[in-house]
This record gives C-alpha cells, sequence and structure tokens, in this order.
C-alpha cells in the first residue's frame, strides 16, 4: 500500500430507482478521486456534486463506516460489497480500483429485499428472522454473577465466529437462490453453542428456520455466501443448522416445555 | 422509515407458513427437509448408479457371463423369494427415491426463483443487471438443475433402449444384454447420446456428492478436507465406468465377432447359459 495518495478517475455505472414500484435504470457518472478515500466517501463526493447540478443523490445505507453495523452494502461489479475479501462495502478503499475502471453499482437484490430508492433496500425480512428465536429468555433482577455458566473455550470460540455476523445480508445478496442460510445459521449457530441457549434450542432452530424460508430461497450449498460474507462465516454454520433443524422436528420438545 | 402498527411487517411473507402436517411429513414441507430427502435419495441413487456400473462390467467377460449376470439380478433370493420379485422390489425402491428427488428438486428450484425478482428460467438462479462473478460456485454446482433434466430425459431414453426395447425393434433380444448393448451402442450417435448423458450424470454428481454432506449437517473438521475428494473420485469412477462402454463398443473392442451362441430368445439363451456353465 502506497503512502501517495493517486487521483484516479473512474466511471460509476449506478442503479437508479425512484421507488419500490418503479422501473430502475442504470446511471452513468465520472468521478476523480484519491485512491485514500473510501468507496463510500467516493459515493458521498458524487453525491454532493449531483445535488451541485440540481440532480436527485444517489440514495444507499451506510451508519457506523467501521465495517461492524451491517448497515451498508451494495453489489459492486457483481461482488456483494466489492472485490475486497471479508470488507464490507464502507472499509473499501478505492486503492481497490485503478485509473479509467468502470465501476457497476447495484442494490443487493432479492425478493425478500425490495428496493426502497437506489441503492438501499428493506433488509427487515432478517429482523423476523431474530424475533422468531434469535433470543434467550432469563430472568431479569439482580445481575447474576459474572462467569456463573461455564463455557467451555471451543464453544465459545465457535459461537463468537457465528455472533461476528452482522447482518449485512450479502448472503442473500451473493447466493443465486436468494437464500438466507448463512445469516439464519449464523445467528442459530450463536445461541445454540452457548450453554445460555440450550433452553430453547429445539424450538428457535425450528422457527427460525421457518420464518426464513417465508422470506428466501433454498440453499444449494454453492458457498457463494461464505465468500461474499464480510465476516468469513463458514459453511460449517449451514451444516450445524441443517442438523440441528432435523434434530428439532423428531425431539420430544413437550419434555423440555418447547412446544 | 417509522413504524405505524399495520405498518409493522414492511416486508410481507412471500410464503406464509401452512398449517403443519402430521410428524414426519411435516419435515418435508420445509426446504431444509427436503434438502435432507434429496440428500439421502440422493445417496440412494449414486449407490445404485456404482452399483449398476460395476455390474456392467460383466459385459467385458462376453455375453455368457453377462447373460448370467441378468439372470442372477432376476432370480435374487434364490429359492425363497418367486423369481424377479428381488429385483421388482429395488426396482420400486429405485423408482421411490427417483420421485422424490425429482419432486423436492423442481419444488425447491421453483422456491428458489421465486425468491428472486430476476431469476433464469430453468435454473432459476438470480441474475443482476449488471452481471455478477462467481466466487465459490463451480460449473457442476451451477448447472445441476441443468444436468438433472438431462439424466432424467437419458433415463428415460435409456430405459426404452435397453429394457423395453422400443429403439432396436426386431433386434432387441429380451434376456442377452450383451446383444442389445452392442447393437445399441455400435451406433455412432447412440454412443454420443450416451457420453454426453454421463458427462452431466459426473457433473451433477461431483457437487451433489459433495453437498449432500452440508445438507445432512455431516460435518466435522475432522474429515471435511475428504468431502471433495470423495466427490471427485465417485463421480469420476462412474464417469470412466460408464464411458468405457460406448467408447469401447465403438473402437471395437465390445463386439459380437468372437459369439459362438445363435441370436434369438430360445436356442440362443440356452446356448449362453450352457457356455456360462462351464467356468
Amino acid at each position: 500500500m502506497s503512502n501517495n495518495a493517486e487521483i484516479i478517475n473512474v466511471t460509476i455505472k449506478v442503479w437508479r430507482q425512484d421507488g419500490p414500484t418503479s422501473e430502475g435504470r442504470f446511471e452513468t457518472h465520472q468521478q476523480a478521486i484519491s485512491t485514500h478515500a473510501s468507496f463510500l466517501e467516493m459515493l458521498d463526493l458524487l453525491n454532493e456534486s449531483l445535488n451541485d447540478q440540481g440532480h436527485e443523490p444517489i440514495a444507499f445505507e451506510s451508519d457506523c463506516r467501521e465495517g461492524i453495523c451491517g448497515t451498508c452494502g451494495v453489489m459492486i461489479n457483481g461482488r456483494a460489497h466489492g472485490p475486497q475479501k471479508a470488507t464490507a462495502t464502507c472499509q473499501l478503499h478505492m486503492r481497490e480500483f485503478s485509473d479509467g475502471d468502470e465501476i457497476v453499482i447495484e442494490p443487493f437484490r432479492a425478493s425478500g429485499f425490495p428496493v426502497i430508492r437506489d441503492l438501499a433496500v428493506d433488509r427487515s425480512p432478517l429482523d423476523r428472522i431474530i424475533e422468531s428465536g434469535g433470543y434467550i429468555t432469563v430472568n431479569t433482577g439482580a445481575a447474576s454473577d459474572a462467569n456463573l455458566t461455564p463455557v467451555p473455550k471451543e464453544a465459545s470460540d465457535q459461537a463468537f465466529d457465528a455472533a461476528a455476523c452482522i447482518g449485512c445480508g450479502a448472503c442473500v445478496a451473493a447466493c443465486p437462490n436468494s437464500a438466507g442460510q448463512l445469516f439464519t445459521a449464523a445467528k442459530i449457530g450463536h445461541l445454540n453453542l452457548l450453554p445460555q441457549g440450550q433452553a430453547e434450542r429445539w424450538k428457535r432452530t425450528e422457527n427460525m428456520v421457518e420464518t426464513m424460508e417465508e422470506f428466501f430461497g433454498s440453499c444449494t450449498n454453492h458457498g457463494e455466501c461464505s465468500e461474499a460474507c464480510p465476516k468469513e462465516i463458514s459453511l460449517d454454520f449451514i451444516a450445524f443448522m441443517n442438523r440441528d433443524y432435523l434434530k428439532a422436528k423428531v425431539k420430544n420438545r413437550a419434555l423440555t416445555g418447547q412446544k | 422509515m417509522a413504524q405505524t402498527p399495520n405498518q409493522r411487517y414492511r416486508v410481507a411473507p412471500l410464503r406464509p407458513r401452512k398449517k403443519s402436517w402430521p410428524f414426519p411429513m411435516n419435515i418435508y414441507q420445509t426446504a431444509v427437509g427436503r434438502k435432507w430427502v434429496m440428500a439421502l435419495t440422493g445417496m440412494g441413487l449414486i449407490g445404485f448408479v456404482l452399483i449398476h456400473m460395476i455390474g456392467n462390467l460383466h459385459v467385458y467377460e462376453g455375453p455368457a457371463r453377462m447373460h448370467e449376470y441378468a439372470e442372477t439380478l432376476r432370480t435374487l433370493g434364490g429359492g425363497l423369494m418367486p423369481r424377479g420379485l428381488v429385483l421388482w422390489l429395488m426396482r420400486l425402491g429405485l423408482l421411490g427415491m427417483f420421485g422424490l428427488h425429482l419432486h423436492s428438486a423442481i419444488t425447491l428450484k421453483n422456491m428458489s426463483g421465486n425468491s428472486s425478482e430476476e431469476a433464469t428460467l430453468i435454473g432459476g438462479a438470480k441474475k443482476y443487471a449488471g452481471g455478477r462473478q462467481h466466487l465459490a460456485a463451480n460449473y457442476a454446482s451451477r448447472t445441476m438443475r441443468w444436468t438433472g433434466p438431462i439424466i432424467a430425459l437419458y433415463l428415460f431414453y435409456h430405459l426404452a433402449d435397453l429394457t423395453w426395447g422400443w429403439w432396436l425393434g426386431d433386434k432387441f433380444v429380451s434376456g442377452d444384454p450383451y446383444h442389445n448393448v452392442t447393437q445399441s451402442l455400435s451406433s455412432l450417435p447412440v454412443a454420443i447420446l450416451y457420453i454426453v448423458a454421463n458427462i452431466a450424470l459426473a457433473l451433477h454428481i461431483f457437487h451433489g456428492a459433495w453437498s449432500m454432506f452440508q445438507s445432512l449437517g455431516i460435518n466435522s473438521p475432522r474429515y471435511n478436507h475428504l468431502r471433495r475428494g470423495l466427490a471427485a473420485t465417485l463421480a469420476g469412477l462412474i464417469l470412466i465406468g460408464n464411458l468405457s462402454f460406448p467408447l469401447l463398443t465403438q473402437t471395437g473392442l465390445i463386439s459380437e465377432d468372437n459369439r459362438e451362441c445363435p441370436i434369438n430368445e430360445t436356442t440362443g439363451l440356452a446356448c449362453l447359459v450352457e457356455q456360462a456353465e462351464g467356468h
């Protein structure tokens, strides 16, 4: 990585869509940008010039801009979150591109992710999946002692890997089937691996999988999701979820109060 | 976006949950359960294809031994079972597995296709207007929904060719598989059809045999690295074995030049039985 910023000229081919039901189209713009700028800063500058010219700025989502909130996310040159592996769109920098490049920007696509405007999509189906079981139930009151519940190191490590999921929806976007498996598997895996998650394990697995299937497609084990994931969540969690799902179906759940 | 009570679900479910069927049928109602069925039936079908290929290697031992192998299949179970019963039971099992594999595949493909506004008609894969890059999906995984129908059509052709004898007509001799195979595969267009179909089959197995471990949740760091190799080995073995039949018939290694028995369903078959007894 060079310390010297360069100015590169890029052609931006960006998806514009006025509303959920309007017809979308590509729009082409030129932008000169420093290689030290982030991808979203490049869009900010482009929006400023669009604004100055009296045009509508491009709608896109971002929040923390440090790769942990999962708000940003667009398809850049046919890849979710762009060309750099394990990097959310906001952490992508223009040094990944060269002078004269054409950059195609499209929203994350899936029927479960309707376009709100331009590059912003409604990812609330992911919230529906969380609502249906992505939690544990505990009595509130006096806080219990820290480290009261022993957690095996391996379980804690694995659960942490799953919990790294920021819920950006890149897995759904990258999936040719628009399946929500990697997101759901990460959330299920995170809780099902920990002692705190055991009480509701089977109910959670069944509910979250079946809610996922209300909105998203069916996994065919391509592995595109894991490649696109900014947190590199492993496909192993999908296998774990598939196994837990069948176990959930055959468990005597009346006995664990999970009817 | 502000949420008002009636706007709570901004995105309506594409397919609201249906009333649950009684256990264990409810497993088949969901995509994850259907993938279990697809993986298990796929495993059974791979087993069949492998055994079918190995059994057909008897063709290299000549018409008599090939006839003996076919007879053995019909008389499985020995004196305990009526002739052909075990074979028919296995056929019914295969038909059931094939039906379930096909039904789950078609319905899941439709589910995936409906989950993207822009999806290809046959493959059901999502399209991006600006194009997309595949990073992990290989040729085999992306063509599953093409190789599948090709295999199904080929299966029909293959049954009509060598089980029912539709295309061979008078040249088809029931109970003499060696003769039927050489008659059928010595025609160049037929040989090409078998070769193309078996390449599709190998591609299908290359992804399927890997994918089933994921679908069944058979996953352990101890042997995860073996899964790709296993799928490649299975697909490779089946490909080599199955391609050898059309290729070697075309090059003349499998032929009826040295045949001693007449070709018909009466004296011919009796002669083959006599020859096989000699070994």
